[in-house]
């Protein structure tokens, strides 16, 4: 099990340096690996690269800040999906399907709205979405009586619902030539805006969501088997699910203001994972967030490169995870129990 | 000191729906205790209420004389561990991850299980014959390995009491003759444990005190001679049943309850 987790780690972030030093050169100005390579070496050394000036403001200033918000989105999406999907101890949860991405959405876009500054789109999407998903808790574990993996996914299926309503109704009101194509593409997601100041903001509260979780990434284990037996082996499960909750919120919500709604990445990375490495959160939730960062980099190099208009993120995300995910879903159920 | 949980004048249920009153039931180390009772008598409930996972509607629960409702929950799971019904609604985890779970307790909040607590999960798998199952996947062995493997996180625990719900529900004959013997030999290592049980046999076999529970509440709390009679388990269970001393190929003489055919 340890040899298979450190050659999947070791894989994974060998796909992720593949996927940045592929997103650094495609384009629509191709970047040529040893003009990359002498990039590289001059940032190192800090001796002149002899690299064209125009390239090398491509490399830093155009590709290298969505790079990093690919990264770093991918990265926090995917280890939010798997902390979600650990402590509703149910592999199909996802930020999507609890209501976090949609309760951040309304958020930012109630900011796009009222063109606030960066940090108030995000903190409006972090309060929305853990109202959202609190909402859908609360709704799960009022209505007993019914399996209550059902009236999980229904409840954010309905809280989904009243968000989606909610956006509808901002896009109605508002500029429709000025807000309104931005909050639609924004929906679709997108890291083409993405700029040196959004990361700044973003970086910062992503890291802080990641850290908790890392911390009680052996008491997430527990969460999983149940309050009862949690608790009967000695951790105080609120105080551990109200911190993953907000952990993991917080991060859904820095990635959801910069790039828009993302899906399918939180549910789908995670799940492979887990049948990479198993469940034991201390590994799923490294190895799942570097595989998220390494999926997401490329999906947005393809979204960039693949027609003559960017195609929204959030489209290929779907794209590519759904066929991906219902082929495992049909290969096997070992992931599940 | 040794280690007592005590439960005094004990109600146990929910506020809207009460369940059990004014039973008083303890359990010190060494000793084991077999908790009779009908289907819904709320074994379970009188359960998850001496463990604190539900608040005691009437009375108290102590353990080793201090109020329960005032320790942390990793001061409690160091001195009594759970053994639930083995069931399979877990990701799939190896043995060893779930072993390994018992010693959270023993864990500062952030930190993760050591070489240490990895070699004590591993003598736990190995005393439960579990040993050569520690790389398989929990949910894929058999009903009485996961079960075997909840008793052995238990001993990872290493409280000094155990409580477990039904150990030997929905487990085969040979099975439910290992469960046993496993309990007998924790109670000889000096644990007292508590366990629900349908069958009275295996109070005779194995129990210093059987208690019954009838109706939510406590009919008799003996040794299981003079807890388990005919009369009792009319007025418990609602059948004739006959109380029988039988002597087994070894010589050795045990008591057996056997139920009365109607027909």
């Amino acid at each position: 099990m340890t040899a298979r987790t450190a050659w999947v780690t070791l894989g994974a972030v060998a796909a992720l340096v593949v996927a940045v030093a592929l997103a650094f050169s495609v384009g629509r100005y191709p970047v040529a690996p040893g003009d990359l390579a002498a990039l590289a070496w001059s940032k190192l050394t800090g001796a002149p690269s002899g690299v064209a000036p125009t390239v090398e403001a491509i490399v830093w200033s155009v590709r290298g800040p969505r790079i990093g918000a690919a990264l770093a989105i991918g990265a926090a999406l995917a280890a939010a999906g798997a902390a979600y999907q650990s402590l509703f101890r149910n592999p199909l949860v996802s930020p999507d399907i609890l209501g976090v991405s949609g309760g951040a959405a309304v958020g930012a876009v109630l900011g796009i709205f009222f063109a606030l500054p960066i940090l108030a789109i995000q903190g409006l999407a972090f309060a929305f979405g853990l109202v959202a998903v609190a909402l859908v808790y609360l709704i799960a574990t009022a209505v007993r009586g019914h399996d209550p993996l059902l009236v999980l996914v229904l409840a954010g299926v309905l809280v989904g619902a009243l968000l989606g309503a909610c956006v509808a109704l901002l896009k109605v009101l508002a500029d429709p030539y000025n807000q309104l194509p931005v909050i639609t593409f924004w929906l679709l997601g997108s890291l083409a805006g993405a700029a040196p100041v959004d990361l700044a903001s973003a970086l910062p509260a992503i890291a802080v969501g990641f850290f908790p979780l890392w911390l009680l990434r052996w008491r997430v284990n527990l969460l999983s088997l149940g309050d009862e037996e949690a608790r009967a082996m000695g951790v105080e499960t609120t105080r551990v699910r109200v911190a993953v909750i907000a952990s993991a919120t917080l991060m859904t919500a820095a990635a959801v203001s910069i790039a828009g709604i993302v899906g399918w990445i939180g549910l789908v990375i995670p799940h492979f994972a887990r049948l990479a490495v198993g469940p034991d959160f201390g590994r799923l939730l490294p190895v799942s967030a570097v595989l998220g960062a390494a999926f997401l980099l490329l999906v947005d190099t393809l979204a960039r490169t693949a027609a003559r208009i960017e195609v929204p993120l959030g489209v290929l995300t779907a794209f590519v995870g759904t066929p991906l995910f219902l082929w495992q879903l049909v290969r096997s159920r070992r992931s599940w129990q | 000191m040794t280690a007592r949980l005590e439960g005094i004048a004990l109600g146990y249920g929910y506020p809207d729906h009460p369940v059990g009153r004014d039973v008083s039931l303890s359990l010190s180390a060494g000793e084991i205790v077999c908790l009779l009772g009908p289907n819904g008598g709320g074994k379970s409930t009188l359960f998850r209420t001496l463990l604190g996972l539900l608040p005691a509607q009437g009375g108290e629960v102590r353990l080793d004389g201090d109020p329960l409702a005032t320790l942390s929950r990793a001061a409690i799971a160091k001195r009594v561990s759970y053994v639930p019904q083995a069931h399979a609604g877990y990701f799939p985890f190896t043995m060893r991850d779930v072993v390994l779970m018992g010693r959270t307790a023993h864990l500062s909040p952030f930190a993760a299980p050591g070489k240490r607590d990895v070699d004590i999960a591993e003598a736990c798998l190995a005393k439960l014959g579990l040993a050569p199952l520690a790389d398989q996947v929990y949910t894929r062995v058999s009903g009485g390995e996961r079960q075997l493997a909840l008793i052995a996180r238990a001993l990872a625990q290493q409280a000094p009491l155990v409580v477990m719900d039904e150990p030997t529900a929905s487990l085969d004959f040979g099975n439910q003759a290992r469960v046993l013997d496993e309990v007998r030999a924790l109670a000889a290592s000096g644990i007292g444990v508590i366990m629900a049980t349908h069958d009275p046999d295996q109070a005779f076999l194995c129990a210093d005190r059987v208690a019954l529970l009838h109706a939510g509440k406590l009919v008799a709390d003996a040794p299981p001679r003079e807890a388990i009679t005919p009369a009792t388990m009319r007025e418990v269970y609602g059948i004739d049943a006959d109380v029988l001393d039988v002597t087994l190929a070894t010589g050795e003489t045990r008591r057996v309850c056997v139920p009365r055919s109607r027909a």
